[in-house]
């Protein structure tokens, strides 16, 4: 984070980050430094069927990236790849490079305890584990981390507040994390992410099951986190994509068929089939 | 095209909840009626003694069932520290781990078979590999076959709680770093408690009114528990023993046993779930 920002102050590369410039000789839209992950060729396969073909994508470090698509077109697919959570199935495998401050992260060798620690991930539906809201926020941080109760007091009273929820949990630190409300629950588990101090943030479809109050807050949530967390997210919602994100990708069928700023996207797509998508003709 | 009459499908959902109400009044009604049954004839055979003396020799008055109801106590308490370990590991194995495998299909097919395995049989292959080398009946060949009888039961229940807890908990549990065993034992484990408890309690309560494999193996005996290597005292074995006798004040023993036992896992089983229920709902 701290590498990318200076860089960008020091050499204006910010006004670039908004407009940048395609050229024939390099798809890529970020200067390399901007980049905290970059897929190379990733293919994806469930058993014989493959599922994404040949991604390739900049995510901008501590900038919003949002994934568009229709229904089945890989968008969650691809981003399990980027904590490997999809090695929890069988018949499930990827080939190609997905480079993690430029180390490939599926890489057999790389601690994936430790990438996961980096790499954190919000679902569609809020998970609270059945214990307390406390235990839930200190679950992840007693995974990696030693420390005295007061220090972990103090790391999951700061995740909450983070998370904009202490205000609404500080006198129920000791309930069950299921007795919170739908929108509370999801927030939680932000907060259970945040805690370990992730440098990644990967969100799947946060507000699908959210009402729309709850889903605004996210959202805010969402914006305010981006100065210390790279983000990425699913969304089939449009209109969430265009409000939160800095660079939208485009799916259909597996394949990237446009990325490039948010802005770009929605106003004045190149390609034909992104058009459609974004003023509603098909998906 | 013809609108189906209002009347009719008013009849049939009459018939069909009607069917439905029915079906479930003759279960309880069985239910109630074995426990009226065994009230009736046990209660008066309940008195301070009962706990606290052991057997007496036919027709002479006093006597209890104290020395078998430790006996039963600690043969389920010991069978329980067998069977449940592993039969919740085996559990875990199929639901978390080897399910698919073909190691996996061969447990599951077993634990099915050993659930509709006779009693009895296990009785007799646990005289045949523990009492015949040991050279007695004892306590120790009791509780393992009452845990042989534990594990399919605590096996399978594990395994369905544990494929009930959505596969988006572990997921979020392993997002964060944790390692598998951590999340199964941590989060999912926690996540199943409820449906946990009940099969280790289905199983206790399956095997502490067992009789048949006992018989072969812990046999029975009028003294008091003093060592599990040799015939160990119990309930079952002893309602077995004085229902098939002459004697009307054994008898009586006999139904005042038959009562302790179905109280004891009637209460044992209503404690656990109020306990569960108080601790949801607090």
């Amino acid at each position: 984070m701290d590498k990318a920002t200076t860089l960008q102050v020091k050499h204006g590369l910010a006004e670039v980050a908004q407009e940048p410039v395609m050229t024939a000789s390099s798809s890529r839209l970020l200067d390399a430094a901007q980049v905290k992950i970059s897929t190379r060729n990733l293919n994806f396969y469930y058993g014989d069927h493959q599922a994404l073909i040949d991604n390739n994508l900049d995510v901008a470090a501590n900038k919003v990236t949002a994934i568009i698509g229709p229904s089945g077109c890989g968008k969650s697919t691809h981003l399990r790849t980027y904590n490997r959570i999809f090695e929890l199935y069988r018949h499930q495998r990827v080939s190609g490079e997905i480079l993690l401050d430029g180390k490939n992260l599926l890489d057999p060798n790389w601690d994936i305890l430790e990438l996961r620690r980096r790499v954190g991930m919000i679902f569609q539906k809020p998970t609270p584990f059945s214990m307390s809201v406390f235990d839930n926020v200190a679950y992840g941080l007693r995974l990696h981390y030693r420390m005295s109760r007061g220090e972990m007091q103090g790391r999951v009273e700061t995740a909450l507040r983070q998370a904009a929820l202490w205000e609404e949990v500080k006198d129920k630190l000791d309930q069950p994390g299921m007795a919170l409300s739908g929108g509370q629950q999801q927030r939680l588990c932000m907060a259970r992410a945040i805690a370990v101090e992730p440098e990644v943030v990967l969100m799947d479809e946060p507000t699908s099951a959210i009402d729309p109050v709850a889903t605004a807050k996210i959202e805010d949530l969402i914006s305010s986190l981006k100065n210390k967390y790279t983000i990425v997210i699913v969304t089939h919602n449009m209109q969430q994509a265009a409000r939160i994100s800095d660079y939208t990708a485009f799916f259909y069928q597996g394949q990237i068929v446009e990325f490039g700023p948010t802005k770009n996207i929605f106003t004045k797509p190149a390609k034909k089939q992104t058009e459609d998508y974004v003023t509603g003709r098909f998906g | 095209m013809k609108e189906k009459s209002i009347a009719g499908r008013r009849f049939r959902d009459l018939l069909v909840r009607g069917l439905a109400c029915l079906a479930a009044v003759i279960g309880i009604a069985f239910l109630a009626w074995i426990l009226y049954v065994v009230m009736a004839h046990g209660l008066g055979a309940i008195n301070w003694d009962f706990f606290t003396e052991r057997p007496a020799p036919p027709g002479m008055e006093g006597g209890g069932m104290g020395s078998a109801i430790v006996g039963t106590l600690v043969l389920t308490g010991l069978a329980m520290l067998i069977g449940v370990p592993i039969g919740l590991l085996a559990g875990v194995y199929l639901a978390e781990f080897g399910g698919h495998t073909r190691l996996g299909e061969c447990v599951r097919f077993t634990t099915n078979m050993l659930m509709g395995t006779p009693s009895i049989i296990i009785g007799v292959f646990v005289y045949i590999i523990m009492v015949v080398p040991m050279k007695n009946f004892s306590g120790y060949a009791g509780a393992v076959s009452l845990a042989i009888i534990m594990l399919p039961v605590v096996t399978r229940t594990t395994e369905d709680m544990l494929q009930l807890v959505p596969s988006a908990l572990r997921e979020s549990a392993l997002a964060l770093g944790a390692p598998r065993w951590k999340v199964t034992l941590g989060v999912v484990f926690r996540a199943a408690k409820n449906g946990l408890i009940t099969g280790i309690l289905l199983a206790v309560a399956r095997v502490s009114g067992e009789t048949a494999p006992l018989l072969f193996t812990a046999l029975n005996s009028p003294y008091w528990l003093s060592s599990l290597n040799e015939p160990t005292g119990n309930l079952t074995v002893t309602i077995f023993n004085y229902a098939m006798s002459p004697y009307p004040d054994w008898q009586a023993m006999a139904w005042g046993a038959s009562f302790l036992i179905t109280a004891g896992v009637l209460s044992a089983t209503v404690f656990t779930r109020s306990l569960l229920w108080f601790r949801s709902h607090r």
